[in-house]
């Protein structure tokens, strides 16, 4: 199948694939980072992660039509307060739903997971009832539009640059606040021994609370970088779903750099196969390595051991 | 002295026979380079202060955890490789710290479990609850005192009940091998004496590893004792010749 | 005492259930409902092999599998590619560019039967095949996962990944699977019309007594050691493996019962619905598989096949005048059983209707492993 193709044909064809690999690779890191912290941290399944996303890109969207009609003028900077709005409404909801459903469940995992699923199922006809079932997209601020062109064969869009950035200042900022902060200790405190961190004055059910609340709250924010990229709609959520699981298991669940390298792998091995398969054999031939490679390495890509 | 020496010189009798035995978790050793050897029908107690890899020594026997370095003998048979439920087939039963018991079955059905017959998928399908089963389940359960609480539900039973009835479980695998770790932790007074008669009655026969902080109960039953500390023995030998070890008295009182 | 009262593997109460049961589905359902409404019975009761399935893994065993629709769907492809044979002989394909083989591969420029039709040609080759596919399909699954101790939320993810990959891969592979249209216009069965009212009558009664024989199946596989033995391990799987057991191949026979058990739905669906396709695969399908048996009560044989049967009513008769209500419920539905009712039907009726019924309750209500999950 290469031979059809020139020398810097090629080389082309694998940065553009490339690039549009690292997109991919920042949806799901967006993605996989509240997962992650949610999974990873308090071993809670929550399959309505997607639809938390999905509200935060809502928020964005009506966000950019309130400063399309009420302050033009400001459109150009709509994006960071949108950023900022999706975070609060998706990480309340979240608290939300821990406080009346989560908090109930944490000694049954396989129940949560399907009280998280009978939550989508209700949250994507909220979405539908409310939003109506077409997609809906947002209108980018003129920078950014157009794209840049590094050769003659190769370009790469703004926007696309932009949720890049986005997704490494995002990660920066959670790696900071799970490793650096006194807050991210006691999370920590939590997930290694509850009763002992209770004892020693940590208010157990709070950080529970505020770290499924900042879970979700990340997961708006990637909602919010989705729509620079693509459109809404009430179950786009739930595409994305399996795939964000198999990255977070892939990379080990409890490790950050793991998700991230779990992210990038995937990501590039998915969108370099497109281009020369169709897009659902490359879809399945990634997923298809990824469960294999789970089946025979567990516990992920990196790992840390622990007593049984 | 490497274990190499002592193997060579080893009594072809044991029933047990670690050598060199090490165990890391991610560097940090909790068994290190351990060695002994317990006779046919010796009851051998291991103390320690907690933390000193008691349990681990057990779970590393059991193949519940694996060993990173040195060799488990049992009648000659190297353990290190086999399978958890092989080493089972092959006369080692074991009793968790905290008691391991079904709660949702009956003690009858409890005790039935164990039992060794029906132990693979097909046999476990076609089995049948014969006379001889159902004596030696009601045998068993009449050691253990729970012969009038057959058919109720395990979860009911008192913390002391439990844990005999995990023993109980144990016996009617009749193993060669015991292992039983802390077997009267958190029971009463009179819990404690019921069960130092029950494991008088149970030892005949067999060789028994037991792990226990209780020091008037491991001068009633052992034979000799082993001092665990940070994974190294610290000391072995009859009770009386390891209680008056300077070494150990350092370490049960220094801190 | 209970355990010498019981002989055979049925208690009293269990013969009343199914007895029960057995009436409402030959006498009552067939002489009230008329055959269109019948004909949604014997759907909806080809889910509740999977839902039986699910009992035995889930509830008893505690494995949960998000993808028991692969099975479903793999029983019913397998059925459906041999009707679909016996529909495209020569003379019905004779306008076909191609004679002779499935109209959608001809559309799809195949000229040849692909190497693994070719085995459905034959009757009982297929039989063999529904259930011998997906159970060795589960086998391998259930034995690369539970031999390396995977359990819990990562067999839920990793087989409700499978479920995924399977629909995407049936859908992408238009011209071996029929894609997303899946395999259609089925007619005969052996030169017997399976379209008429007649036949879906026949259909339901066949599928019914399945149901049955699945059933008994089940309560034997319940009562016999191997069922204490997965209730054994669902609480402590180490105890178990310490007992002498190798816990992983319990796990592998249940998931693959369970397969087996959905597969053999599957092809009873294909028969009476008259079509297969992957929209009976994927995730969504799945995953509402579960809440069927979680309805009817995760440990309750009988539960399952109630829950089935309510769940889908309700399904349709929603869908039909209210369908946004529909999901809300199904998703309230989810959350309830879960947080409110974890023994579903059968632990609404054992708490509240039984005890009033004294005459049912004949033996106490020691049921192994039928343990209530706390609420809590
Ligand atoms: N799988 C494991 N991973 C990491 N550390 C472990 C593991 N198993 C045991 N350890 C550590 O090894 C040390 C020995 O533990 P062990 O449970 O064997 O002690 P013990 O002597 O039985 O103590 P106790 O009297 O409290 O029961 C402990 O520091 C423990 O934290
Ligand atoms: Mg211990």
């Amino acid at each position: 199948m290469f031979s059809d193709y020139s020398l810097t044909e090629l080389g082309s064809i694998f940065v553009m694939q490339g690039f549009a690999g690292l997109i991919l690779f920042s949806v799901f890191l967006l993605m996989a980072l509240g997962l992650a912290i949610i999974f990873g941290q308090m071993g809670v399944i929550n399959m309505a992660h997607g639809e938390f996303m999905i509200l935060g890109a809502y928020v964005t969207y009506f966000t950019s039509q309130f400063f399309l009609n009420y302050l033009p003028s400001l459109f150009g900077i709509y994006f960071f307060i949108a950023m900022i709005l999706a975070f609060i409404a998706s990480g309340a909801l979240g608290m939300a739903v821990e406080w009346l459903m989560i908090r109930h469940l944490y000694k049954r995992p396989l129940d949560t997971l399907l009280a998280t699923w009978g939550l989508s199922l209700i949250l994507q006809q909220v979405y539908r009832s409310v939003f109506g079932p077409r997609e809906v997209g947002v209108e980018l601020p003129g920078w950014m539009m157009g794209s840049l062109n590094l050769t003659d064969a190769i370009e790469v869009q703004i926007n696309g640059l932009f949720v890049m950035g986005l997704t490494i200042a995002i990660t920066i900022a959670v790696a900071l606040l799970m490793y650096r902060s006194s807050w991210g200790k006691q999370v920590r405190a939590v997930v290694q021994n509850r009763t002992m961190a209770g004892a020693v004055g940590i208010n157990t059910e709070r950080v529970d609370r505020l770290t499924f609340g900042l879970g979700c709250g990340i997961a708006g924010v990637a909602g919010s970088a989705f729509t620079m990229i693509g459109s809404t709609g009430p179950t786009a959520g739930q595409l994305y779903i399996v795939d964000t699981f198999l990255v977070v298991v892939f990379g080990g669940a409890q490790s950050l750099i793991g998700t991230i390298a779990s992210a990038f792998t995937i990501s590039q091995a998915q969108s370099t196969m497109e281009f020369f398969l169709s897009g659902s054999m490359a879809k399945v031939l990634t997923l298809l390595g990824v469960i294999i490679i789970l089946m025979l390495r567990p516990q992920g890509l990196f790992v840390i051991k622990v007593r049984r | 002295m490497s274990a190499h020496v002592i193997s060579d010189q080893m009594n072809p009798d044991f029933a047990l026979a670690v050598e060199g035995l090490t165990v890391s978790f991610d560097g940090f050793k909790a068994v290190d380079d351990l060695s002994f050897y317990v006779d046919q029908n010796e009851i051998r107690v291991i103390i320690g202060p907690n933390g000193a890899g008691k349990t681990t020594v057990l779970d590393l026997i059991c193949g519940r955890t694996r060993a990173t370095f040195g060799s488990i003998r049992f009648k000659g048979r190297e353990l290190t490789r086999l399978k958890e439920h092989d080493i089972v087939l092959a006369g080692v039963g074991r009793k968790f710290q905290t008691p391991s018991i079904y709660d949702d079955l009956t003690v009858f059905e409890n005790l039935e479990i164990s039992y060794p017959k029906g132990r693979n998928v097909l046999g476990a399908l076609t089995f049948r609850r014969d006379a001889a089963v159902r004596e030696r389940v009601e045998e068993v359960a009449s050691t253990i005192f729970l012969a009038d609480r057959l058919n109720e539900r395990a979860e009911y039973l008192s913390h002391g009940q439990k844990q005999w009835l995990e023993i109980g479980m144990l016996l009617i695998q009749d193993p060669e091998l015991l292992m039983l770790d802390e077997p009267v932790a958190g029971m009463s007074v009179s819990e404690r004496k019921k069960t130092a008669e029950l494991l008088h009655t149970i030892i005949r026969d067999r060789s028994v590893i037991v792990i226990e902080h209780d020091m008037k109960f491991v001068e009633d039953i052992a034979h000799k004792v082993t001092v665990l500390h940070q994974g190294k023995i610290l000391s072995e030998g009859p009770m009386a010749k390891v209680q008056a070890d300077p070494k150990v008295i350092e370490v049960y009182l220094g801190h | 005492m209970t355990h010498i009262g019981r002989s055979f593997f049925l208690a009293r109460k269990d013969v009343v259930g199914i007895v029960v049961l057995a009436i409402l589905l030959v006498v009552v359902l067939p002489l009230t409902l008329d055959s269109f409404r019948l004909q949604f019975v014997g759907k909806y009761l080809t889910y509740a092999f999977v839902a039986l399935g699910l009992v035995l893994c889930w509830g008893y065993a505690g494995i949960l599998s998000l993808g028991q629709g692969v099975f479903f769907g793999l029983g019913g492809y397998c059925m459906a590619m041999y009707l679909k044979l016996e529909a495209s002989s020569v003379e019905n394909t004779k306008i076909q560019s191609t004679p002779g083989i499935p109209d959608f591969m001809d559309w799809n420029q195949i000229t040849e039967l692909p190497f693994f039709w070719k085995p459905f040609h034959s009757f009982p080759l297929t039989l063999v095949a529904i259930v011998a596919v997906p159970a060795l399909f589960a086998f391998i699954i259930g034995f690369a996962m539970f031999k390396r101790r995977v359990g819990g939320v990562y067999f839920a993810i990793i087989t409700q990944a499978i479920a995924a990959v399977l629909t995407i891969l049936i859908v992408g592979q238009q011209g071996y699977t029929g894609g997303i249209n899946g395999i259609t216009d089925l007619r005969t069965l052996h030169g017997w019309d399976i379209r008429t009212d007649a036949a879906k009558t026949v259909l339901y009664f066949v599928c019914v007594a399945l149901l049955f024989a699945c059933i008994l199946l089940a309560y034997y596989v319940k009562s016999s050691k191997l069922g204490r033995i997965l209730v054994a391990m669902r609480d402590k799987e180490d105890r178990v493996r310490f007992s002498g057991y190798d816990v992983a191949n319990f796990k592998v026979f249940v998931f693959c019962l369970a397969a087996a058990l959905s597969a053999i739905g599957g092809a009873m669906f294909t028969l009476q619905v008259g079509f297969m396709s992957p929209s009976f695969v994927g995730i969504v399908p799945s995953i509402e598989m579960v809440i069927y048996c979680a309805v009817g009560g995760r440990l309750s044989i009988l539960g399952a096949v109630y829950g089935t049967l309510l769940v889908n009513w309700a399904k349709t008769s929603f869908s039909e005048s209210f369908p946004e209500l529909w999901l809300l419920g199904l998703g309230g539905l989810f959350i309830a059983v879960v947080l409110a009712f974890p023994n579903g039907l059968a632990g609404i009726w054992q708490t509240y209707v039984a005890p009033r019924l004294g005459f049912l309750s004949g033996t106490k209500p020691t049921d192994p492993g039928a343990a209530p999950v706390a609420a809590e």
